[in-house]
């Protein structure tokens, strides 16, 4: 194999292991932020247990974030070597302000916010939580700010020629808000809301179901049900503003979305379908001309179609990024009817009546991240071949220095431990489960052993 | 070219570079040097308390390496560039050594079973020793200088990187992280856990000031380039005298049991250390061993001015952020290490 197909590879197996987590964080952090928030106005312990238990949880999700997010920052020096020298005036400041501005503000409070409780005071303890999520929020700015000037660049020029051409800095705020950034970090930060409070859902409305914690479990699904409710709707708004986006800036990724390749033809939307590359046509079932009517407000107006760009700048793999948008699209749709009939049970005050409705909340866990990763998976693919949109090509970016065969040794390396680090995370989340939430009366009242106790309760 | 004190704007990046890896080596260095001495404390509890005096702080630590790489990400893209895909290998590993450790960290105490606490109580360990040894392996071959041909590009063989200088300052690197660590540990405990750990301290010691040594005797016999600086402007020649006092300082704190003036003098040492490094190497920031027309400067590497101007107020604002928190969090958590029912 070669070193491109391998770092590639590479590059796309290391972001989407990483991809799980920090969603998670983002997510279980707004959770909690309402959790502290809540003990903090009511005084009521029992939001203090809550988090108190997702704290451990977030623990362990932001745990295996940082240790596969450092790999990321180092990847572009040794995979991408061309790439670096070309964005590194762009990409790399916004690297390094993730850097200064969130991850140090996330991790210097993160000990607060796991080893403090005893610490200080419960005021102290918020401002440490909400930092920590703050932090994991402009985390998410510059990261989607680096990657959509790799879509939609802008404030910049090029300086140089062949291999010394390099892309220049010219306007920070233009780089900041290129066109894509805004639509696409609002899109990031609400698809992990959607994964933190889904996970918050899973769990709680496990312990309802085993009749455990029953009471605390309520009021927890309460909360997240409400961030997933307001979270699904408003995704439905930005994604429709993102695809809009995408038609304007990027026409062949929007196309290879659609699987529409000719030109004068209005373009049709699908639900699902599949797409034949050699013959250029899907087979599936949507509404024809819907891609025209939401572009143009007409049925009839023809869409830009992939066979109105040369050859060697389209997107290669037309169906699986059709299909990783799709799949990311109709999981949007089962998350706000999900969410929005819970709410009308709520509502009607039946909401933990049904028990066939708890089991799919339990097991829709998994929704948020498969939309998650399918739509990076679509907005990646659908940018080949450029890896700086229309400046860069993915062939011309990697590390020259670098052979095959030290890839293939990388890739292996990663697999392996990335693999361990999965069952690890799925067996510790799953131990802290069944653990459940610990009653913070009951750990006071031992006081005088408390040393004994804790030793206990944290092997 | 534009300046700022008389400095202009790659010098100015340099030296914040220089600062954040400087940091970097103090803070993560004590955590790193800690672990490193984790087997040898034999009894249960000494492990977690002296797993649980870095618990709350490596992570926060380790966020100055994140920033270091975006700095010379942003500042010096050709450096950041050539300098990670030329030591593919060694960072590699590094990035494999760097999540054992995390996740050591993390599960090590979350199941009781011995077998589970031994297994990761080693991959810590060996994971802390070996990050130390491979930072200073890089250090060492950037000192040295490897095979860069034209367009920055490496042109040598990787096996190159492992040579005797490279693991002389890789092992000094570790016994530096060790003593740095062992003071750290003694101010964090007490009773036979303490004394214990003045013993270690005691041994650490001399085995940095003879690797230091060493370290310094074979850079002037074998690399005599590095030292042309010191002869150009001798008034450089303050800061070998000052390393050389804040090392000496080190045992006679030690043995007044001031560990915390010596701490501080051990942190010193760290700074003095890589001073002597950016003075050996500035204005190059890795030599070519091909045609020192092909080295890599502060100037051929360094991002466009306008770019360091956005960087450097950047650097301006997050600076006193960053060290506020640090303060915060090291404050809140200090004393000797008791263990409650969130620790490690």
């Amino acid at each position: 194999m070669d070193v491109e197909i391998l770092a590639r590879l590479q590059f796309a197996f290391t972001i989407a292991f990483h991809y799980i987590y920090p969603p998670l964080s983002i997510g279980l952090g707004l959770v909690m932020v309402f959790l502290e928030g809540a003990y903090l106005r009511t005084g009521n312990k029992e939001y203090e247990t809550l988090a108190r238990f997702w704290t451990r949880i977030f623990a362990i999700t932001f745990g295996i974030g940082v240790a596969t997010g450092i790999v990321m920052e180092f990847e572009f020096g040794t995979n991408w070597a061309t790439y670096s020298r070309y964005v590194g005036d762009i990409f790399g400041s916004a690297l390094a302000a993730e850097g200064i501005f969130a991850f140090a503000l996330e991790s210097g409070f993160l000990g607060i916010l796991l080893f403090g409780w005893n610490r200080v005071s419960p005021r102290v303890h918020f401002i440490a939580t909400l930092g920590v999520w703050l932090g994991s929020m402009f985390s998410a700015v510059w990261i989607v700010v680096a990657n959509s000037w790799q879509q939609t660049p802008a404030g910049y020029h090029i300086v140089g020629e062949g291999l010394t051409a390099r892309a220049e800095i010219t306007d920070f705020w233009a780089m900041v808000f290129n066109p894509s950034s805004v639509d696409r970090l609002l899109h990031v930060w609400v698809g992990a809301f959607l994964a933190g409070a889904f996970l918050v859902l899973s769990v709680h409305a496990y312990y309802i179901l085993k009749n455990r914690h029953v009471e605390l479990s309520k009021r927890a699904f309460k909360i997240a049900l409400g961030i997933a409710i307001v979270s699904s709707l408003a995704q439905l708004v930005i994604g429709h503003s993102s695809a809009e986006g995408v038609a304007h800036n990027q026409p062949a990724k929007l196309a290879a979305m659609e699987g529409h390749f000719d030109t004068l033809a209005p373009a049709h939307m699908y639900a699902i379908g599949w797409v034949d590359k050699e013959e250029q046509k899907v087979t599936g079932i949507g509404l024809p001309g819907g891609l025209s009517f939401l572009l143009h407000g007409d049925f009839k107006e023809p869409v830009k179609g992939l066979n109105a760009f040369p050859e060697d700048e389209r997107p290669g793999a037309v169906n699986a990024i059709f299909q990783f948008y799709h799949i990311m699209i109709a999981i949007g749709m089962i998350l706000i009817a999900l969410s929005l009939y819970a709410g009308w049970l709520w509502w009607r005050g039946k909401l933990f009546d049904k028990p066939w409705l708890l089991w799919v909340f339990v097991w829709a866990v998994i929704l948020p991240q498969i939309a998650n990763q399918t739509g990076w998976f679509a907005a990646e693919m659908g940018r080949q071949p450029w890896v700086v949109y229309g400046l860069l090509r993915t062939s011309d970016a990697l590390s020259k220095a670098v052979t095959a065969n030290q890839v293939l040794f990388s890739l292996i390396l990663f697999f392996i431990i990335y693999t361990l680090l999965l069952a690890l995370f799925l067996y510790m989340m799953n131990k802290k489960i069944q653990h459940g939430p610990t009653i913070q009366a009951q750990l006071s009242e031992h006081r005088p052993m408390q040393e004994e106790m804790s030793n206990r309760l944290n092997r | 070219m534009a300046t700022f004190l008389g400095l202009d704007y790659p010098t100015l990046w340099f030296l914040v570079v220089g600062g954040v890896f400087s940091g970097y080596a103090i803070l993560d260095g004590f955590d790193l040097g800690a672990g490193a001495w984790h087997l040898f404390l034999k009894k249960e509890k000494s492990r977690r308390i002296a797993l649980n005096a870095v618990g709350p702080v490596w992570d926060g630590n380790e966020v100055w390496l994140v920033i270091g790489g975006g700095a010379l990400f942003a500042g010096f893209p050709v450096l950041y560039a050539t300098l990670f895909s030329s030591m593919y290998i060694p960072f590699m590993l590094f990035l494999a050594f760097l999540i054992f450790r995390a996740v050591s960290i993390e599960f090590r105490s979350k199941e009781e079973m011995a077998w589970w606490r031994k297994t990761w109580d080693i991959t810590y360990s060996v994971s802390s020793i070996m990050l130390a040894i491979l930072l200073g392996v890089v250090l060492g071959n950037v000192l040295q200088g490897f095979a860069i041909g034209e367009n920055y590009e490496f042109t040598g063989n990787w096996l190159e990187f492992i040579n005797p200088y490279a693991l002389i300052v890789g092992v000094t690197t570790l016994a530096l992280f060790m003593m740095h660590g062992a003071l750290y540990l003694t101010m964090k405990t007490e009773g036979r856990l303490f004394a214990k750990l003045r013993l270690l301290l005691r041994r650490s010691i001399i085995f940095f000031i003879l690797m230091f040594a060493l370290t310094t005797l074979y850079t002037l016999l074998y690399i005599p380039t590095l030292s042309d600086r010191f002869r150009e402007v001798p008034i450089l020649f303050a800061f070998p005298i000052l390393t050389f006092l804040a090392i000496a300082n080190i045992p006679r704190l030690v043995t007044k049991e001031k560990y915390r003036m010596a701490f501080f003098f051990s942190a010193l040492t760290v700074s003095f250390s890589l001073a002597l490094v950016a003075i050996e190497l500035y204005p190059v920031l890795i030599p070519s061993t091909v045609d020192s027309s092909f080295d890599i400067t502060i100037y051929n590497a360094a991002a466009s001015e306008k770019s360091l101007g956005i960087m450097l107020t950047i650097a301006a604002i997050g600076a006193p952020l960053v060290l506020s928190y640090t303060a915060f969090v090291f404050w809140t958590f200090r004393g000797k290490v008791k263990l409650d029912e969130t620790s490690y």
